[in-house]
């Protein structure tokens, strides 16, 4: 069955295409909003937001590609991003990906059998100044500890 | 203390708000400004030497200036939020508790540049940023202080907020200009530059957030005021992160020009648990780095390049003595390998050839070659790409290389990281 958009999204695509120049520079926006309501960018994924946009398909993807945000594998309903760059790393870093992993039974870019979890080490998220940090989908951690990452995980439900 | 302008309200309650921005003044700049020709803005902006805060530090006033007039076309102030370089968290502060100061910058700005819109382009991971922004737009716009005849003249003014989406190299103005067009964020060859063909092939100023932040205080102080706070040709305060192990890590606002050693010893708290200081990249992973007998300069655009450094962003990253010199800077490899865009040769090849190498080495597979291998690779990265990205991948490894030659030498010699890979 195609995709189809819901009335929700809708509503947030026509709100993007209000605000930006023209229809092609709404396509990051309407990528993410896809993103929201589908998961990951899938070639389907990308048919629809290509017809909905009047965009020719191999430039959705060409865009899609590009960016690492729009993810092309399954993740997680929790996805955590935990920053690998310099300053976290002299922080622990590399303590809290190893901890996660162990508690979760996770590799980096895996996804929990339940579909609870997924884990993936990105690049500088400009929170060095309280490092180690992370992001679960779109909320914030900062000032990491082994403790603080057990209690944030044991309350997501 | 030193007098604060860009974080004066980060700890006002509710200092995100119209109306705590209102109360201490805020918006009273606009109005001036609007009453004055471009031109008249302009020269107050050149008169505050004002250099940009993204990393260049070309002097904002004269980038103004290379707009066009009487061209007919619309015009774009593009706000460069993309914040991806490492060791750099400032504008993400700037956004989150003073977001109206941005705005008011903006529409001064775009004043001076006679833009009609403007695009704040913000990193895709900063969502509580972009809702922030979003939420003082709509209150700009219930006042009319956005839309068609701002605050009562025929000036008009559309802000809205883009989002990245995840790519470094996004944050160079033109990859910028092309994904705020909604299309792969690769960086456009210059000339021509984006004041004659920008945004949507439109004249176009890219300035970064704490740039057009200070402009505001430029306007309602005047540019001698702004200029007297900082160094001969670098006006204002900065706002310099210090992170790495220090006692007291975070944001800093100092005047420019503030001493890097003070910076690091007296308002970061010097280093933590009694740990020695080795090295210091004084302005993003993209800047050369220094040892610990020479941070006691000036930390300005042209003191740091005289220092073989350079300011960049002012995220300064500190390195403790028993960390791995190889180990922090083949992290950063990775860093660069992963962002290069692939569009040109010296940098797709070069970036994964210097992450590949300094990883051997680094895990004691190295051989003696190697070393002069990374050298090389770098003379063959710069000066040559379509955007700087690839002297920003050469420029750090060169000087870790040349400075810490011997850990290299020691890595190879042991066959291991004699530090076992601590950072
Ligand atoms: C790879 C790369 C990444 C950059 N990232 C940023 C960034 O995140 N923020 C920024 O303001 N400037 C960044 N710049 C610099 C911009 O290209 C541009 O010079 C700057 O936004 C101009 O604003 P300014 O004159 O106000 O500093 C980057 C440059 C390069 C080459
Ligand atoms: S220098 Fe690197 S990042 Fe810049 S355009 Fe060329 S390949 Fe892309
Ligand atoms: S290095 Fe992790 S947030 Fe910057």
């Amino acid at each position: 069955m195609a995709l189809e958009f819901s009335a929700e999204s809708e509503k947030r695509i026509n709100e993007a295409l209000d605000e930006y120049y023209n229809t092609q520079a709404a396509l990051i926006p309407v990528l993410y909003i896809a993103q929201d309501e589908f998961g990951p960018v899938t070639p389907e994924v990308m048919d629809l937001v290509a017809k909905r946009l009047e965009l020719p398909r191999m430039f959705v993807e060409a865009v899609a590609s590009f960016y690492t945000m729009y993810l092309k594998k399954p993740f997680g309903r929790h996805h955590i991003q935990v920053c690998r760059t310099l300053s976290c790393h002299m922080a622990g870093a590399q303590n809290i990906v190893a901890h996660i992993k162990k508690k979760l039974e996770l590799e980096a870019g895996g996804v929990t059998p339940d579909g609870k979890f997924s884990l993936e080490e990105v690049e500088c998220l400009a929170m060095c100044g309280s490092a180690p940090a992370m992001i679960i989908n779109k909320t914030n951690y900062e000032n990491l500890t082994i403790e603080k990452v057990d209690e944030i995980l044991d309350n997501l439900d | 203390m030193s007098e604060l302008v860009l974080s004066k309200r980060f700890n006002t309650p509710d200092s995100h708000l119209l109306s705590t921005y209102e109360a201490d003044g805020g918006y009273q700049a606009a109005r001036k400004a609007l009453d004055m020709t471009p031109e008249e803005v302009v020269e107050e902006v050149k008169k505050a030497n004002l250099r940009g805060r993204g990393g260049a530090g070309f002097p904002a006033g004269i980038k103004w200036s290379f707009m066009p007039k009487d061209d007919g076309k619309p015009h774009f102030l593009c706000v460069n939020a993309d914040e991806g370089e490492p060791g750099t968290f400032k504008d993400r502060s700037l956004m989150r508790f003073d977001p109206h100061q941005l705005l008011e910058g903006i529409i001064i700005g775009c004043h001076a540049i006679r833009a009609e819109y403007s695009y704040i382009y913000v990193r895709g991971e900063m969502w509580d940023e972009k809702e922030i922004l979003w939420n003082a737009i709509r209150e700009l716009r219930a006042k009319n202080y956005l839309g068609k005849g701002i605050f009562g003249t025929k000036n008009n003014l559309h802000i809205a907020v883009c989002t990245g989406a995840g790519a470094y190299v996004c944050g160079e103005e033109t990859a910028m200009i092309n994904s705020i067009e909604g299309k792969r964020g690769e960086p456009r060859l210059k000339p021509p530059f984006p004041a004659q063909v920008g945004a949507f092939g439109m004249p176009t100023t890219v300035n970064n957030v704490e740039t057009i932040s200070n402009i505001p205080h430029i306007l309602k102080n005047g540019g001698e005021w702004f200029a007297s706070l900082g160094v001969e040709k670098d006006g204002g305060t900065r706002m310099y992160g210090v992170s790495g192990p220090v006692k007291n890590p975070g944001l800093f606002e100092r005047p420019q020009g503030y001493n890097l050693k003070k910076l690091i010893f007296e308002d970061a708290g010097g280093m933590l648990d009694g740990r020695e200081l080795k090295a210091v990249i004084p302005g993003g992973s993209s800047c050369p780095v220094l040892k610990a007998d020479e941070i006691d300069i000036p930390h300005n655009y042209d003191s740091l390049r005289d220092a073989g450094s350079m300011a960049g962003s002012a995220g300064v990253i500190v390195l403790p003595e028993d960390a791995c010199a190889v180990k922090a800077m083949a992290n950063l490899a990775q860093f660069y390998a992963h962002e290069s865009c692939g569009q040109c040769t010296p940098c797709r090849e070069g970036t994964h050839w210097l992450n590949l190498l300094i990883q051997r080495i680094e895990a004691g597979q190295g051989k003696m070659e190697d070393i002069d291998q990374l050298l090389q690779t770098c003379k063959n990265m710069m000066g040559s790409t379509i955007c700087p990205l690839s002297d920003a991948a050469a420029m750090p490894m060169e000087a870790f290389v040349r400075k810490f030659r011997d850990e290299f030498e020691e890595h190879v010699r042991l066959g291991r990281c004699p530090r076992d890979g601590r950072l």
